[in-house]
């Protein structure tokens, strides 16, 4: 039963679903709008099981004295300071519990709250993807070798991209008379981009989306079970 | 021949600092290159300035501080000409760190336009999980999936939610995605069940994926793609930002990373014909 | 103060931005503990707004102060309970009844909406007349959307070996997907830039202000 009425509920609810698309009248487009009202609810609690699951993680990392183990609290205290911020004064348009005084407000010039998103928080988030640069201009020089007609063909494509989707681009073949437009880089790089991608691109997208009704095809009918994990 | 063989081996710190200053020369000493507007860019443009002043859009702020470089100037440049049409923007947040966002740029621009009052012109309804399932439910039933503003406010207090309860009175939906949730799924429900024009702006790296939804359908009536398209944006309002700074630093950096796959490619086809002649040996 | 505390934290984020920048060189310390701050601080704003956004408008206060009319309300409550016992090993099967509704909910929705929008539009954008337009460009490229897209969909059928005509058109469509990848690693490239570019920016401008605004 741990598995049959879970099953039981993926099929009527999903079958609700599609049937509310066809016939949108009562009772089943009312059904169907409560049930997408209760998953954005439902989807909030799941928000927060995943952050207290960092939360058991990381203590029990340091309950057991994992490799970098010191390293875990620092996540924890700042989880903590973060939340008991949000919580105590609240963030920009939220009043919090203990409501912001005009004292706090004039020294950090914002909550807390927002003070820790904006200085440390974005900063963070910002260099952590901006170091991928580094590594992809590293990774480009030492991978990208045309050594078959294929990855040829991919180096001609995104050099011809890289270079007409920037400024430089323009420059280099601004000289080019109009009557020959279409050796301009700019106007190379969006023929690319307008054709043979949006061809390439949308075999992907009709595949994929047919692999994505096959595969909710087999949730609702309960052939793929494995949403439902272990025993 | 020892020199094309020490272009295989470059040292990748070389490689690190090159590029370094490739985008930190230019952003001190700009080089002032040529920017032309894309068609696409050309699209969004037009479709918010054939709108009639005082129509509400939907404006969703699907991104987080790792790809705001690339959004938020495209973010800033929409608001700008909103706020100049005289359209009034429903700011909603499929991505927590959108609502922040959204206050960033709206800090920004309404300095700018001091007669922009919240509630009435612009609005943020703060941020909702679910994806496309609450997008849905949007369409439905706004209200009730936004019964109060991000401050915890009932919408009904605020006149430019007046008469709101699903896309009907939308003029268009423009969504500044970086991932998923985001543009897509506003095209799947706003534009294929609701028939309402949609607009986006992306990172350049989801950019190509989304181009096959600009089609006759009109599934997506233009897309404003990476640091270039906001750039784009910005020539286009006449109000050069951070993106049109940026592209001199851009444009040096690919050239290169360009030079250096050259590098490598030289390297490699002439120590690959050295390689049968010293078998053959 | 505000000023000073705006100064200050200009300097916190250069140092963690300079922290993130020497993994560069090696892994060390300085970047696992801002890697830590990171996972700390994410997770802490996710769940304050989940809870000011979601719960609290759409939960906790109809509820609340207006419990007659939104009683029902108290079945999601439940099934998000459910969902939470998933932390208690011996009652984590509980949450499957809240996790089969949330599929259930989804599978039904994108069964509808990718073949809406990612199978029959994009099938209905590439039934395209290619010689209805006068500009030569135009016809090469529409002649070139419709042949790519076929033979990419062919390509993806695995279920017949790829071999004679069948291989052929698999393989021209392997160079229509080849180049849908160089053109995305193009863009790659300029997405990486940007956000470096926004990271000189701040260290340029807003922390050493050699950059002017």
């Amino acid at each position: 039963m741990r598995r049959q009425i879970p099953m039981i509920i993926t099929f009527f609810v999903g079958a609700l679903i599609i049937v509310s698309e066809f016939i949108p009248h009562r009772p089943f487009g009312n059904l169907s709008t409560s049930l997408e009202g209760w998953f954005l609810i439902i989807s909030g609690f799941a928000i927060i099981l995943g952050q207290l699951s960092l939360f058991k993680v990381n203590i029990i990392k340091i309950h057991r004295k994992a490799p970098n183990w010191p390293y875990f609290i620092i996540a924890l205290v700042s989880f903590s300071i973060m939340v008991i911020c949000g919580i105590l004064w609240g963030t920009q348009q939220q009043p919090g519990l203990l409501h912001t005084s005009d004292k706090m407000l004039n020294f950090f010039g914002m909550k807390p709250f927002d003070y820790i998103f904006k200085y440390m928080f974005e900063n963070l988030s910002a260099t952590m993807f901006s170091l991928l640069a580094f590594f992809m201009a590293s990774a480009s020089y030492r991978a990208f070798r045309a050594r078959s007609p294929e990855s040829t063909l991919l180096l001609i494509a995104a050099v011809l991209v890289m270079l007409g989707r920037t400024t430089i681009g323009s420059t280099l073949t601004g000289w080019i008379p109009e009557s020959l437009g279409f050796l301009h880089l700019p106007n190379i790089a969006s023929f690319i981009m307008k054709y043979p991608n949006t061809a390439g691109q949308r075999a992907i997208m009709i595949c994929a989306g047919l692999g994505v009704i096959g595969s909710s095809l087999r949730i609702i009918l309960g052939i793929e079970r494995s949403y439902l994990g272990g025993k | 021949m020892k020199i094309f063989e020490k272009f295989l081996h470059i040292d990748r710190r070389i490689i690190f600092l090159l590029i370094l200053l490739g985008v930190a020369i230019p952003l001190i000493w700009t080089l002032g290159f040529n920017l032309e507007v894309t068609e696409n860019v050309q699209s969004v443009y037009d479709l918010l300035q054939n709108l009639e002043p005082g129509t509400r859009i939907l404006i969703s702020f699907d991104y987080d501080p790792s790809t705001k470089p690339e959004i938020q100037p495209m973010a800033i440049s929409l608001m700008q000409q909103a706020f100049t049409l005289r359209l009034r923007i429903i700011a909603t947040a499929l991505w927590p760190m959108g609502v922040q966002m959204c206050n960033e740029a709206y800090e920004t621009v309404s300095a700018e336009y001091p007669d922009v009052k919240y509630g009435i012109d612009f609005i943020n309804l703060g941020y909702k999980s679910g994806g496309m399932v609450t997008i849905n439910h949007m369409a439905k039933d706004f209200r009730s999936t936004f019964p109060a503003d991000a401050g915890g406010n009932p919408i009904d207090e605020f006149p430019i939610m007046k008469g709101i309860k699903n896309f009907d009175k939308i003029g268009c939906m423009i969504s500044l995605s970086a991932g998923d949730p985001g543009l897509k799924q506003w095209v799947m429900i706003v534009h294929d069940t609701f028939g309402k024009p949609v607009a986006g702006g992306t990172t350049a790296v989801q950019a190509p994926t989304m181009l096959p939804y600009v089609n006759e359908q009109q599934q997506l009536v233009g897309l404003l793609g990476g640091l270039k398209g906001a750039a784009e944006y910005e020539l286009l309002i006449n109000k050069p930002g951070f993106a049109t700074k940026g592209m001199d630093a851009q444009s040096v950096a690919h050239l290169i990373i360009i030079l250096f796959i050259l590098i490598g490619n030289i390297g490699y086809f002439a120590t690959r014909k050295q390689k049968p002649k010293l078998e053959a040996k | 103060m505000a000023i000073l505390m705006d100064r200050i934290g200009i300097w916190i984020g250069a140092f963690l931005t300079f922290a993130i920048f020497s993994f560069l060189y090696k892994d060390n310390p300085f970047y696992k503990i801002a890697e830590q701050i990171f996972i700390g601080i994410s997770a802490g704003y996710w769940f304050i707004y989940t809870i000011y956004n979601i719960l609290m408008p759409n939960l906790f206060i109809p509820v609340t102060t207006d419990f007659t009319h939104n009683f029902i309300l108290l079945i999601p409550a439940f099934l998000g309970i459910l969902m939470l016992c998933r932390l208690i090993p011996t009652i984590d099967w509980v949450s499957r009844y809240a996790l089969a509704v949330v599929v259930g909910t989804t599978a039904g929705l994108f069964f509808k909406r990718y073949l809406q929008s990612d199978v029959l539009n994009q099938l209905t954008a590439t039934m395209l007349n290619p010689f209805a337009s006068s500009n030569a460009a135009q016809i090469i490229g529409e002649l070139i959307l419709i042949i790519g897209t076929i033979t990419g969909i062919v390509y993806f059928f695995f279920s017949k070996k790829h071999e004679g005509a069948f291989g052929t058109t698999a393989r021209v469509g392997i160079y229509f997907l080849m180049i849908s990848f160089g053109a995305a690693f193009g863009y790659t490239v300029m997405a990486r830039i940007s956000l470096l570019i926004g990271r000189l920016n701040f260290l340029l401008g807003d922390w050493l202000g050699i950059i002017k605004p």
